[in-house]
């Protein structure tokens, strides 16, 4: 257990020696995103009864930030350390493919909640936020970031370089947050796209999240919830396959 | 007893390479074991299956008698490897490196063993210091400690001399003779051949992915090698029976070869009974880079 502790322990320290670019600057990119949306589309736009549109951005956007950090955090730790070959330094241990597992997604749950917590608190400043099913809210989230963190492994073990890594990053990771209902509900898109985004998991998520604070969701959250456990499950057994052949680690 | 190292008809094929063909060696515990070879013979690859870092196409490795596949765990306990290459993590101070590395191998409180891998290692004033910031030969270094923290009964190190000043490398290698000393397998690889010949009593020479030689340094040297006496003679004629011998005239300077030492009696009894008189006479012991040259070549 000292081991996997150990790697744990290092990847958080990882990002928190360099929380300027790991936590203050999510959170800045954020912040910016709610001061003019909610600026511009306060007055024009109305989601849930009742509810003010930056408060139901707020969530979305706790969310959004919360899901890109842990996928970045996982990500860029393995990358870095495939591109220096500083890797090395944990393949010569006796880890388990496992332990490796359990320490870079716990970090990246870690560094996501971090950022989301941040994102939440400083958006009390724009809108008060009522919160009705904490425990809801605390599932989504940490599901959320777990299974961006197995993500970004997977992503990070297929890339051979930076370029690649960022692909993913800009082609997939960011694309579904912002297509997943972040800005709206998906009530508010026409028909097709409505059926499209129920194949994007992230939806799930967002949606889920959003119901821990407004009680209110488009998907009742069991049934969000299962869905993002099954996502969240499949993703994690092709982790632990990938990282137990050696894929792309051990050559 | 158990070897400390075992490799049994060992391949390994990337892509387009055959960098391993059929390779097959032992290393006792205790031993000071060399490995040596020409740019691209093998010696990287063959540590990196040992040490679990790359995967064997055929064949069996195992270290203190635990597969390195089927029995990791162990296997890598009982390793400690020091890379070829200057990698680093340029988040990290030496003294964090060294505590994650600790660990990571399931040793919690190990300071008192780091401060003195610090202290040998000369590295005690850069414990604070970010592993990015040191020269090429303290990252070196640092790399050593890295792969002692776990005190492993077997030590690899992959040119572990490269770049580092002499004083330190003397310095270096007094420490891991001390390892050695208390019980501790060594295996180095380097290009500095007089190192592999003043350290180790076992050498194996790779040659593109075959070991073409393996025996102890004595042996090696008395059986490929061969020993040169320059003779200045007088007069300047080199007698029909000592032909054979003849490897380089300069003048009057004849140089013969030697297959042991004790071969100059007779070639200086012929000498005398052809009236040659020596006039000036050096010999020449052979060393590692001969052979090294000869079995390369
Ligand atoms: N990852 C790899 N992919 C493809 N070929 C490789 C790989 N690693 C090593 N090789 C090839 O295997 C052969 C042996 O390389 P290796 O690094 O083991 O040599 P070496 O004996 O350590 O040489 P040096 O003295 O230069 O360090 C070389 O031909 C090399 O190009
Ligand atoms: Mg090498």
């Amino acid at each position: 257990m000292t081991g996997l502790y150990t790697l744990f322990l290092k990847e958080l320290l990882r990002f928190f020696k360099v929380s300027l670019q790991t936590i203050l600057s999510p959170l800045v990119t954020t912040l910016l995103y709610l001061l003019i949306f909610s600026h511009v589309l306060e007055t024009h736009v109305q989601v849930y009864p009742g509810v003010a549109y930056t408060a139901f951005l707020i969530p979305g956007l706790v969310m959004m930030a919360m899901l890109q950090n842990a996928f970045s955090n996982s990500s860029s730790s393995l990358i870095q350390s495939k591109m220096s070959g500083n890797i090395v330094f944990i393949l010569l241990p006796p880890l388990a493919y496992w332990e490796f597992y359990v320490a870079y997604v716990a970090a990246s749950v870690v560094r996501g909640v971090v950022v989301g917590a941040g994102v939440g608190l400083a958006g009390l400043w724009f809108a008060s936020l009522p919160v009705a099913h904490p425990l809801w809210m605390l599932a989504f989230a940490v599901a959320g970031c777990a299974m961006l963190g197995a993500a970004g492994i997977v992503s990070a073990l297929w890339a051979e370089d930076y370029d690649q890594m960022a692909a993913v990053q800009n082609f997939v990771v960011v694309p579904l947050t912002f297509l997943s209902g972040v800005f709206y509900s998906i009530h508010s898109l026409p028909p097709f796209w409505q059926a499209v985004s129920r194949y994007n998991p992230f939806f799930y998520l967002i949606d889920g999240f959003r119901y821990g604070f407004f009680g209110i969701s488009d998907v009742p959250p069991g049934e969000g919830l299962l869905i993002v456990a099954v996502c969240f499950l499949a993703l994690s057994l092709a982790t632990l396959l990938l990282l137990k052949s050696g894929y792309k680690l051990r050559k | 007893m158990t070897p400390a190292i075992q490799v049994q008809s060992v391949h390994k094929r990337f892509r387009d390479v055959h960098a391993l063909r059929g390779v097959d060696l032992a290393v006792e515990q205790g031993e000071f074991f060399a490995l040596l070879g020409p740019n691209g013979a093998g010696k990287t690859t063959l540590i990196s299956l040992l040490a679990g870092l790359s995967r064997a196409t055929s064949g069996r490795l195992a270290v203190m008698g635990h597969d390195v596949v089927a029995d990791y765990r162990e296997a890598r306990r009982a390793l400690g490897v020091v890379p070829q290459e200057l990698v680093y993590d340029a988040f990290f101070t030496v003294r964090e490196m060294l505590r994650f590395q600790s660990g990571y191998f399931g040793l919690r409180r190990n300071d008192p063993w780091i401060d003195e891998l610090l202290e040998n290692l000369a590295l005690t004033d850069k414990a604070d210091a970010y592993v990015r910031n040191l020269s090429g030969g303290m990252k070196r270094r640092v790399l050593v400690a890295q792969a002692l923290v776990h005190k492993p009964a077997v030590v690899v190190l992959d040119e572990p001399t490269a770049g580092v000043d002499v004083e330190l490398r003397q310095s270096l290698w007094g420490f891991i003779k001390r390892l050695n000393r208390e019980g501790h397998t060594i295996v180095l690889t380097t290009h500095y051949l007089e190192e592999a010949e003043t350290l180790c009593s076992r050498i194996a020479m790779l040659k593109l992915g075959e070991v073409v030689a393996l025996d102890t340094t004595a042996n090696l040297l008395a059986g490929h090698a061969t020993s040169q006496v320059a003779l200045r003679l007088d007069p300047p004629r080199l007698p029909e029976a000592l032909q054979s011998r003849l490897v380089g005239q300069e003048g009057e300077v004849f140089r013969l070869a030697l297959r042991q030492c004790g071969e100059l009696e007779s070639v200086l009894a012929v000498l005398r009974e052809n009236g040659v008189a020596v006039q000036d006479l050096e010999v020449a012991k052979p060393d590692l880079e001969d052979v090294f040259l000869e079995l390369v070549k």
